[in-house]
């Protein structure tokens, strides 16, 4: 009677265990499954670390098949957002191969221009692209842009996509990069960086004056925070 | 952001369209894919916690106000979330690391070489695949396999961004200050979700980086880097 009771015990604790090792974080913490990433094939498993009632379908238990083709596509932001103007060559953008979009470079440059031009006849003047702080005139920047649309990322070294702390440019782009600075300030401060900055009665076109405010840009994998739930 | 003043900006958006607009990083950024599965919100590439790693997130689908709209907002098992490495500097992909939606998980395959390039992609079966729990708000999932990392759920969007201003600026109506000062803007994003994407792999699977293509245009002295981007292809 006594070894009879003793094994139910068992039975309970062995099935309690396996109960939590599966069971979901209610605490919202960030967990990893482990149970179904032993490498072998335990519990009722159909394969080693698949099937069964805790883990994922077995690979060739699922459809994978068939042509997959591509809808939208993005290297640095706002590309074709800002630089395509029209919606018909945004779309074409977004369908066209990034090896393949030499077409593209007169279009964005026209918008480049239709900025200074809308913002210029505002004011009553007139002004034009001036060849910004890394040095790149309109057609050379509009180039960049339109032929050679991702973000570079070195494995080696500081990656961010302009850090005014180090001067490191380029080179990647982090959750807390302010891209849309950098991206005003390289269409609109010219050479200094500084020509419409809000300062000496110019407007301020190079800064859209707001940071990223309460996030937090210090979390462990996956990064991003959890989601604003109110 | 309170929800109705979202859907004010939002209905000021559409009424902008009709003009210059500007949404985002590439949010909602054509009208061809504008609220749909394939919509790219976001890319981010950088060094990860353990400086040996790249990090990659694709957000999508934004934005998502929080509530009932980012606790439905779901991937598409017809939409395949591709990373386009390419690291030999012809803007060829020659590495992909995709994933795709199954059941209530999402399956990463790769770093592979791809059977195609381009426009169009079958899923690379015989590259090695790793698969995590897609998780919901309050049921965060992550999953490691051979020094990689997976995730893939709703996030707070990290972007931030005066967009309505913005509009303004680009329309001529911002005339003469532009931008608001610092305490007088207001980032759009603020309290907005997205659905994330995201994988932390070894550089060591990703090959030697290329000169940097800055090089083509006189940029000198820039880190050897691959060049990067995110595709949605949509099943056929």
């Amino acid at each position: 009677m006594k070894i009879y009771k003793f094994k139910l015990v068992c039975i309970a604790i062995c099935a309690t265990l396996l109960f939590v090792q599966c069971d979901d974080d209610e605490n919202g913490n960030v967990i990893v499954q482990e149970t179904c990433d032993d490498g072998i094939q335990n519990g009722d498993e159909e394969g080693i670390d698949c099937g069964g009632s805790a883990c994922e379908p077995c690979i060739d238990e699922i459809d994978f098949s068939g042509t997959y083709v591509q809808e939208d596509i993005m290297g640095r932001p706002g590309v074709n957002t800002v630089f395509s103007g029209a919606d018909n060559v945004k779309n074409m953008f977004n369908t066209s191969l990034v090896s393949d979009r030499m077409s593209f470079q007169a279009t964005f440059e026209e918008t480049l221009e239709d900025y200074h031009d809308v913002y210029g006849d505002a004011l009553g003047i007139t002004i034009d692209y001036e060849t910004n702080i890394l040095g790149l005139d309109a057609p050379t920047f509009t180039t960049v842009l339109a032929q050679f649309d991702a973000l570079q990322v070195a494995p080696n070294g500081q990656t961010t996509y302009y850090d005014p702390g180090t001067g490191v440019v380029l080179t990647g782009r982090t959750l807390a990069d302010d891209v849309i600075d950098i991206s005003l300030t390289l269409m609109f401060g010219g050479t200094s960086g500084t020509r419409f900055d809000g300062n000496n009665g110019t407007p301020q076109l190079t800064s859209d004056g707001v940071d990223s405010g309460d996030r937090d840009f210090t979390l462990p994998f996956p990064y991003l925070e959890t989601p604003i739930t109110q | 952001m309170k929800k109705t003043n979202l859907f004010a900006a939002i209905g000021g958006a559409c009424v902008l369209a009709l003009s210059i607009v500007f949404v985002a990083a590439d949010h909602i950024d054509a009208p061809a894919v504008a609220g749909t599965t394939t919509d790219i919100a976001d890319l981010y590439a950088f060094e990860g916690d353990n400086p040996n790693n790249t990090v990659l997130i694709a957000t999508l689908q934004g934005p998502l106000t929080p509530g009932t709209v980012t606790e439905n907002a779901a991937f598409d098992e017809d939409v395949l979330i591709e990373f386009n490495i390419d690291n030999t500097g012809d803007f060829v992909e020659d590495l992909v690391i995709q994933a795709i939606k199954r059941g209530d998980s999402m399956y990463f395959f790769g770093p592979a070489q791809p059977a195609q390039t381009g426009l169009s992609s079958e899923i690379a079966t015989f590259a090695g695949y790793t698969a995590v729990k897609i998780s919901t708000t309050d049921d965060v999932q992550t999953a490691t396999n051979n020094g990689m990392s997976f995730f893939a759920g709703p996030r707070r969007d990290a972007f931030y961004f005066d967009f309505n201003r913005f509009n303004e600026v680009v329309s001529g109506s911002a005339a003469p200050d532009g931008f608001f000062p610092p305490g007088t803007a207001d980032d759009f994003f603020d309290e907005l979700n997205v659905l994330a994407v995201a994988v932390e792999v070894p550089n060591s699977m990703l090959g030697s980086a290329p000169p940097h293509v800055g090089e083509l245009v006189g940029l000198t002295g820039l880190p050897a880097s691959y060049n990067v981007w995110v595709s949605a292809k949509r099943k056929q």
